[in-house]
């Protein structure tokens, strides 16, 4: 390695030491970093997958916002399920997520995003129930503990209840668009499986993107459909996408 | 005689919110006199035992057996105050006082029995100085802890009202005990649970292995199994004191009014908690020092039947508050650990794969402010209903499924499994063609095919769930459901359906009795 001229080696020493004084003073921040993604749903998210430090949004599905959850609880990361009663633990260890190491805290009580930023940095992933509208203040305070602390944050609203607006600057947001569930006729059979259609909205991308997967499949898995699409439509939310094999 | 270096003596006033009522005169002396809580009366003045009136019974009951019953509102300051003479009274006999709540102390048997001659002496004169105040029916325990002493106590004959448990017999005594004195210690609803597993006593209890009581209950079983071994840890002297776990708070300005003082130490509280179970430890004796702004300073040891969550440090704060001693605002307070345990199972080593410590810390801390059940993870056992396959752990518990996961069960749902498992079942609505309603018959079939549906059948839906009626797309069932039933109602038969709306979302129905409700959604 050759050796600096002395006023250069002077001046990144003087950048260098400038850096650190900012990282002392606001925190560093650690390099965003790629997470284990489900198939299927890690092309359609910006940069190729789920990253640390960015938060995406999961309207109305919880199988989804599980699913989102799946890939980096598999590789071995700590997660969190915050503030979402009833959280499907079995059907979630379907999909690949490590129950041992994820932590549930049904009732986070009246702070809820406190809770979360209690939590950040210890767990890799929290997936956050939110019955309320985040004030942008809040959101942009934990948005930057996120990065600080190397950790993703899933929230999950229902569907109606604030609509997009539950967080207010998102990485991404995604949305069921339509299920087709298999297996259930006319008083006969049960329940094998579904095919949703999911959109994605990257927040720097124009349109959004779509894509058809089973959430989950007759194991309980989460995978890309590789069948020919049914009769596909390119209508938003409210149309219903549904046909009953059977 | 005395080789036990936690030997404890413990003073305790029979009823003491009556007596403390009467004595700062919120109750005449003479006539029965109660003091209820939440509607139940907690304690009873001598003439009201002699009328008959029970601790625990509801007011309109207390009043029925003796009508001329006085009702007094319990009141824990009015508690703190009146016993502050007590405190003063033991003190100047024996060193080194620990409060267990108003009415109940315990201090050190080494320092008193040596100062005063002897245990049974050192008894003797606790019961004189304190009945020097009028106070009636005073009784002294002493033994190997804290634990088995307030119990000799609260055993102790009334004549001469002194129990001296001899050294190294505390499990002996205790395990004559029935096993609600193990309360304290537990989760509410355990020694219940205790007595129907045919646990009548604390030496029943005692008797189990220890490894299976950590696996059932936990910590706190933990916890209980050891006192009810007689291995009370806490010493009524307290230990070295450990100063850097401590919090100090500098009120500025001063501040006058207790309830100002405890809004303010809040945070400090939780901190102070969450401090110590980053250590894992716990905190079972604590000295609190409160300073005003003229010098004056009220030190109190507080000893704990448990050990100390943040509510229960400012319970102690603001009792010791109200006990007086003060002249000016408070300017400063101080919250010392004197005594710490390790905390939960973790600290049992008794299962490998000690957990990220980073992990631990941020959970045990989220544990301080919403309680210990409100964090954990879940194993999955057996069962055929969703919510029945599905335990929740708290945090530091030993992960145990409630029904074991083998053999298979039958007739359980075959995956996929719902997204979303209802820990209790809502209201749901079902309807045939032309709105007939949809009901299971005795043989188990529907009396006509579901035509519509709705999940909301409540006054409170769940949030982004589907409003109101909608057409069904696709149905199965029945799944015979012959489980236990959830409630103690029981609906006769019932079943279990899934239905999938023409909106594109699935469900898990159960009917029975006439009626539908939703257990899961698959979305």
């Amino acid at each position: 390695m050759t050796a600096l001229p002395p006023d250069l080696a002077e001046r990144l020493a003087a950048a260098r030491s400038a850096v650190a004084a900012v990282d002392s003073r606001f925190g560093s921040t650690t390099p965003r970093r790629p997470l284990e993604t489900v198939p299927g749903l890690a092309p359609l998210l910006p940069g190729g997958a789920l990253h640390t430090g960015a938060v995406y949004s999961v309207l109305g599905s919880v199988a989804l916002a599980t699913a989102l959850l799946a890939g980096p609880s598999a590789a071995g990361e700590w997660c969190g399920v915050v503030g979402v009663p009833g959280f499907g633990a079995e059907a979630a260890a379907g999909m690949g997520v490590d129950l041992a190491r994820t932590v549930l805290v049904p009732d986070p009580g009246t702070d809820p995003v406190g809770i979360v930023d209690a939590l950040v940095g210890a767990l890799t992933v929290v997936l956050v129930g939110l019955p309320r509208r985040v004030a942008p203040g809040e959101a942009s305070r934990l948005t930057a503990r996120l990065r600080q602390r190397g950790a993703a944050l899933v929230v999950h609203a229902p569907h109606g209840a604030h609509g997009a607006s539950a967080w207010p600057q998102t990485e991404a947001q995604l949305t069921v668009t339509g299920s087709e569930w298999r297996g259930l006729g006319e008083g006969h059979g049960h329940l094998t499986g579904r095919i949703a259609a999911v959109a994605v909205q990257g927040r720097r991308a124009g349109r959004a993107q779509h894509t058809r997967m089973w959430l989950p499949d007759a194991e309980g898995r989460v995978r890309p459909a590789l069948e020919p699409a049914a009769p596909q439509t390119s209508t938003p939310s409210t149309t219903p996408l549904t046909r009953v094999a059977g | 005689m005395s080789r036990s270096p936690n030997r404890t003596i413990v003073l305790w006033c029979p009823d003491w919110p009556v007596t403390a009522a009467v004595r700062v005169a919120d109750c005449p002396a003479g006539p029965p006199a109660a003091v209820v809580e939440r509607g139940r009366v907690v304690a009873l003045s001598p003439a009201a035992h002699a009328a008959g009136v029970l601790a625990g019974l509801r007011v309109r009951e207390a009043q029925a057996r003796c009508p001329e019953l006085v009702v007094v509102p319990a009141d824990q300051r009015r508690d703190a105050r009146a016993f502050e003479p007590v405190l003063r009274a033991v003190e100047a006999v024996a060193p080194g006082v620990q409060v267990l709540r108003p009415g109940t102390c315990a201090v050190p048997a080494r320092g008193a029995s040596s100062y005063l001659g002897g245990e049974a002496a050192a008894a003797a004169v606790l019961l004189d100085v304190v009945e020097g105040l009028g106070i009636e029916g005073v009784r002294v325990g002493i033994a190997d802890g804290p634990f088995s002493a307030e119990h000799a106590a609260r055993t102790a004959p009334a004549v001469p009202g002194t129990r001296v448990v001899p050294v190294g017999g505390d499990r002996a005594f205790l395990a004559d005990l029935p096993v609600e004195v193990l309360a304290p210690v537990l989760e509410p609803d355990a020694p219940d649970l205790l007595r129907r597993m045919g646990l009548r006593t604390a030496g029943a209890f005692a008797a189990l292995e220890l490894t299976d009581v950590l696996a059932r209950f936990g910590a706190d079983g933990g916890r209980a199994h050891r006192l009810a071994r007689g291995e009370d840890q806490r010493a009524a002297a307290g230990r070295a004191p450990l100063p850097e776990l401590g919090r100090t708070v500098d009120l500025d300005p001063p501040l006058d009014r207790a309830e100002q003082v405890v809004a303010t130490l809040g945070p400090t509280a939780e901190d102070f908690v969450a401090g110590l179970t980053g250590q894992v430890l716990v905190c079972t004796g604590l000295r609190v020092e409160i300073e005003d702004d003229r010098d004056g300073l009220v030190v109190r040891r507080w000893l704990h039947p448990r050990f100390f969550t943040a509510a229960d440090v400012l319970d102690r704060v603001q009792w010791q508050l109200a006990a007086g001693g003060l002249t000016g605002p408070v300017a400063r307070v101080d919250l010392v650990p004197e005594d710490v345990e390790p905390q939960g199972a973790h600290a049992e080593g008794l299962w490998g794969g000690a957990p990220h410590e980073q992990v631990h810390q941020a959970l045990t801390r989220v544990q301080s402010r919403l309680g210990h059940r409100a964090v954990g993870t879940t194993v999955i056992g057996g069962g055929r209903g969703p919510a029945d396959r599905m335990t929740f752990v708290p945090w530091g518990d030993r992960p145990v499924p409630a029904r074991p996961g083998e053999p298979p069960w039958p007739g359980q749902l075959p995956p996929p499994l719902p997204a979303t498992v209802l820990p209790r079942p809502g209201p749901a609505g079902v309807l045939g063609p032309g709105g007939s309603p949809a009901v299971l018959s005795d043989r188990g079939v529907l009396s006509v095919p579901p035509v519509r549906f709705r999940v909301d059948d409540d006054a409170r839906p769940v949030a982004g769930w589907p409003v109101g009626w909608q057409p069904v797309q696709a149905w199965a069932g029945p799944w015979p459901v012959d489980e236990r039933w959830w409630t103690d109602d029981a609906p006769g038969q019932l079943a279990r359906f899934q239905v999938v709306g023409v909106d594109g979302s699935a469900w898990l129905l159960l009917v029975g009795g006439g009626r539908w409700w939703v257990e899961a959604s698959y979305d």
